[in-house]
């Protein structure tokens, strides 16, 4: 199945009809006209009226003209359009499905009807009651749900498993959702390849800035349940892999077009609280990059990082300049940044250094008692407990805005004729400090040292038979990830113009806090670059979205962390080595063996 | 079987090494010397005392008494300074790190004779591309010599387990030793493997590497070492060329257990099922250990 080439496509549909049994029983090509005649429908529908009124949020009241919510369900069902003719051979759309045809259907069906049945949901329990809904709304309901039925009458991408031939109705659900892996890709020439890598971050800004865009909750609810619908059919269609098989070919040009792309950002935003939710998404997606080093290479598991970043920003408050500090110094940014990474550095190498002689368990919980004793010695340096540091529980507030090169980031400018705000500023030098890490944690990784973490993450024991200094080097990755962190605090301290030491908590509401940290490392992926930053940003974005369940945020985490660790250990990026190690795929996922000429061995006895 | 070495050294010289868990003595009194291109074998029912005589060697544990000499200067008892002298070793139950690839593990090897730090590393300072590619080169010559070249990017855990064995001897010669430990080399392999192990061993001897071999495969040191020392229950009852050792009744009487007292080789089995629980035990118990 893996070596399937985009020509034996035809053959191998057929060769499923005949193994598999659709979950609706429809012959093939009704089912498919059914499909794109409902999700046709579905589009359709999204430019009438769906309520009368626009007290529902987003107003669906515009004939013509498809606006909030609809607008999902309009790109929804034109994905859905997509996949399903590309499904009937048409050339100039094959190209959507190298691996699987059917079941992408199938996925972006069923997110639109997520999303056209939420939407309706929400606007009877808004409004009380189903008679607030308009004729387009039933049109475009009815459409999604044909479109789905449809869709469950194709037949599945790929036979049954062996350890299941004949599976009941669920297992022939939850099988006509899988696909196979897309073969090897046509080779192109390599500017139509870095133009496909600058369009596929093209397209992840948009919607990226799209979903920070948001304005109100029900709006965000839709672009979750879209996205994840659709990201999930794009991986099944095979997208997903030859997109990264692309950027693993141009490294260089990935990461350039992800910064430039990043840097796009503040500019299609032009409210300032959007672009400071992106500059907090970015502080913790740093700090949890910088833990990456720590858990994801080195292997340590350190519950109390969070209070690295605090340091930084503690040390950088304290210089800043700010009528509070009990220092009074005012640094340039320059100087400012030395010190509170140094600071960090320090506080890292004096935990460290009597921590790291213990293993596993007992690493974690140390760490995690000197967490809260960095918290608690911050509320504790008060005048009153002890000498007057830091002012206690009200911290360092009034730390004024950074000055960089005569560039005062507290006020608006005006940059291409587009207004960067305050938010904004701090976004774009952020971002530098993201590129920084970025580049840390990739060179230390390739390199000699980065090696050697992994050897001890592997096996400790081992590592130091081979001549590797496990103590040392295990310092050595502690105190670079306290470092990263302490960069980060430095601009985090300026961003939020006070620092408290509520801030910097185990376990909190508020994202940058050790436990969220390592979820978005062990959520994203450990050990990879891509993962902790998106799984940083999923986990600031959705509870600062969806602040109406702020009570059960906790809850929600935790069931949702249970969630990924029963369906996918990997984390959402997965590096090649942990998709290995959970899922048993035996050789498949390993290079093809080159065959050495004959006697090319140094001692060809020694080879038998 | 003679050595072509004009001149012999003395490599390794241990003497006196005495290992004691709590009440238990796991190696008592033990001398043994293994000079340069030389290929000596440790051999002795289970339970003997064999690992932990290599675990005092490599500086995993500290040993109770004794010490170990490498070509005349005293090893500190930390495993990588040992490894930095120049004393490798392989595993009894494999070590290797299993989710990286067959040449980052032979690369890990290649640690202690490679300077690059972390500043050369993201700095990315002029030696450094020379560094790594000189390092690279000398991992794929050993993965030639050991014939995994062509499996250099698969995973380590997804090779078969012969293939496993050998790159856990790639990986320690990575280390560009003088002497080789080796737990085992052939424990799980079928006959031709072991062939093919014996032919990796003496071709690593040409290499001027000398060789300390634990074995259970009589055949094997039979074939291979030049000497035999023989271990039982933690102290070394003889010491001689491999076939001499062979035919000593001490040996037979140790491995077969006596005939004439009680009921034969009841004693022993008892003996080395106890030895097992207390290693099992042992194992649960101490975090240097690695058996
Ligand atoms: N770390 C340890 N703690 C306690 N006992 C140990 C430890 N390591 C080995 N032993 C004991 O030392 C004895 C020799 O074990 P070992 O060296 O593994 O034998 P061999 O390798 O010859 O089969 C066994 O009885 C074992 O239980
Ligand atoms: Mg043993």
């Amino acid at each position: 199945m893996t070596t399937k080439t985009p020509t034996d496509k035809t053959t191998d549909t057929t060769e499923a009809t005949a193994t598999t049994t659709p979950v609706v029983p429809l012959p093939p090509a009704v089912a498919r006209a059914t499909t794109v005649a409902g999700s046709a429908v579905a589009l359709i529908g999204t430019f009438l009226a769906w309520t009368w009124t626009d007290e529902f949020p987003g107003n669906l009241t515009v004939t013509g003209y498809p606006g909030g919510l609809q607008v999902l369900t309009l790109v929804g069902a034109a994905v859905t359009l997509l996949f399903a003719l590309s499904g009937y051979g048409i050339k100039g759309l094959r190209w959507l499905t190298p691996g699987g045809t059917n079941s992408p259907v199938l996925l972006s069906a069923l997110g639109v009807l997520g999303t056209t049945g939420y939407t309706l949901g929400a606007i009877s329990q808004e409004l009380g009651g189903l008679v607030n809904l308009e004729p387009g709304a039933w049109v475009s309901g009815i459409g999604a749900l044909v479109a789905v039925l449809g869709a469950l009458g194709l037949p599945a991408d790929q036979p049954y498993g062996a350890d299941e031939p004949t599976p009941g109705l669920w297992g022939r659900i939850r099988h006509s959702l899988t696909a196979p892996e897309p073969g090897r890709a046509r080779e192109l020439p390599s500017w139509a390849e870095i133009l496909i890598i600058a369009a596929g971050f093209g397209v992840g800004l948009y919607v990226f800035a799209y979903g920070i865009g948001t304005e109100y909750s029900e709006l965000f609810i839709g672009f979750l349940v879209t996205a994840a619908f659709g990201f999930t059919a794009v991986t099944r269609a095979g997208l997903l892999k030859r997109l990264s098989a692309l950027t693993a070919k141009h490294r260089n040009v990935t990461l350039t077009a992800a910064f430039v792309a990043a840097i796009c950002f503040p500019f299609t935003q032009s409210n300032d609280q959007f672009a400071l939710i992106g500059a907090n998404i970015l502080i913790f997606a740093t700090v949890a990059l910088g833990l990456n080093v720590v858990v994801g290479l080195a292997g340590l598991l350190d519950l109390g990082y969070v209070a690295f970043l605090g340091v930084g920003a503690y040390a950088a408050a304290l210089v800043s300049g700010s009528p509070q500090s009990s220092i009074g110094v005012h640094f340039p940014f320059w100087a400012a940044v030395l010190t509170g990474a140094v600071a960090s550095l320090v506080f890292g190498v004096v935990i460290g250094a009597p921590t790291l002689r213990l293993r596993g368990d007992y690493l974690a919980i140390v760490t995690l008692g000197f967490g809260e004793i960095f918290r608690i010695t911050m509320n504790n340096l008060n005048g009153n407990s002890g000498p007057d540091v830091t002012n206690g529980s009200n911290g360092i507030p009034n730390i004024p805005d950074l000055e960089v090169f005569g560039f005062n980031l507290g006020v608006p400018h005006d940059v291409l004729g587009h207004e960067l705000t305050r938010s904004g500023n701090y976004y774009l030098l952020m971002l530098l400090f993201t590129a920084i890490v970025v580049l840390v944690f990739r060179r230390s990784a390739e390199s000699r040292i980065g090696r050697a973490w992994v050897a001890i993450r592997e096996d400790e024991t081992a590592a130091t038979a081979m001549g590797i200094n496990g103590f040392r080097l295990k310092l050595l990755a502690f105190a670079l990830g306290a470092c990263l962190a302490g960069l980060a605090g430095t601009v985090q301290a300026h961003v939020s113009y006070s620092v408290t030491p509520e801030q910097y908590q185990f376990a909190g509401s508020v994202p940058p806090n050790s436990a969220f940290l390592l979820a978005a490392v062990i959520l994203g992926g450990m050990g990879t670059i891509s993962g902790p930053l998106i799984g940083a940003a999923l986990l600031y974005l959705i509870p600062a979205k969806l602040q109406f369940m702020a009570e059960y945020q906790l809850l929600l985490f935790g069931a949702a962390l249970m969630l990924l660790m029963r369906f996918r250990p990997e984390g959402l990026v997965a590096d090649r080595r942990k998709q290995l190690e959970f899922h048993e795929t035996g050789q498949l996922d390993v290079p093809d063996d080159k065959p050495l000429p004959d006697g090319a061995t140094g001692v060809a006895k020694a080879g038998a | 079987m003679t050595t072509t070495a004009p001149t012999t050294t003395t490599v390794l010289d241990a003497s006196n090494v005495t290992m004691r868990f709590g009440g238990l003595t796991a190696v008592r009194s033990v001398d043994l010397t293994v000079n340069s291109g030389e290929i000596v074998g440790l051999i002795g029912p289970n339970g003997a005392g064999k690992t932990t005589f290599f675990n005092c060697l490599t500086g995993l544990y500290v040993p109770t008494e004794g010490k170990v000499e490498y070509k005349g200067t005293v090893l500190p008892p930390k495993p990588h300074l040992v490894t930095q002298a120049g004393i490798a070793r392989t595993f009894q139950n494999i070590r290797l790190f299993a989710n990286m690839t067959v040449l980052e593990n032979v690369l890990v090897g290649r640690h202690t004779r490679t300077k690059e730090g972390l500043w050369s590393a993201l700095l990315r300072l002029p030696g450094f591309k020379k560094a790594e590619e000189a390092s690279r080169e000398r991992a794929m010559e050993l993965l030639e010599f050991t014939g995994l070249a062509a499996k250099a990017d698969h995973l380590a855990r997804n090779l078969p387990y012969g293939e496993q064995r050998k790159l856990e001897i790639a990986r320690a010669l990575a280390s560009e030793p003088g002497l080789l430990l080796l737990d085992e080399p052939t424990a799980g392999m079928n006959p031709q493997e072991t062939r093919a192990a014996e032919e990796l061993i003496f071709a690593i001897r040409d290499k001027g590497i000398a060789v300390l071999v634990i074995e259970h495969d009589i055949r094997f040191i039979m074939n291979l070492c030049d000497r035999v020392a023989v271990l039982v229950q933690g102290e070394k009852i003889v010491e001689g060329p491999a076939d001499v050792v062979q035919a000593d009744e001490r040996v037979i009487a140790a491995y077969l257990g006596t005939p004439f007292e009680g009921a034969p080789g009841q004693d022993e089995a008892a003996e080395v099922e106890a030895a097992e629980a207390g290693a099992a035990e042992a194992h649960s118990t101490t975090e240097g250990d690695d058996k």
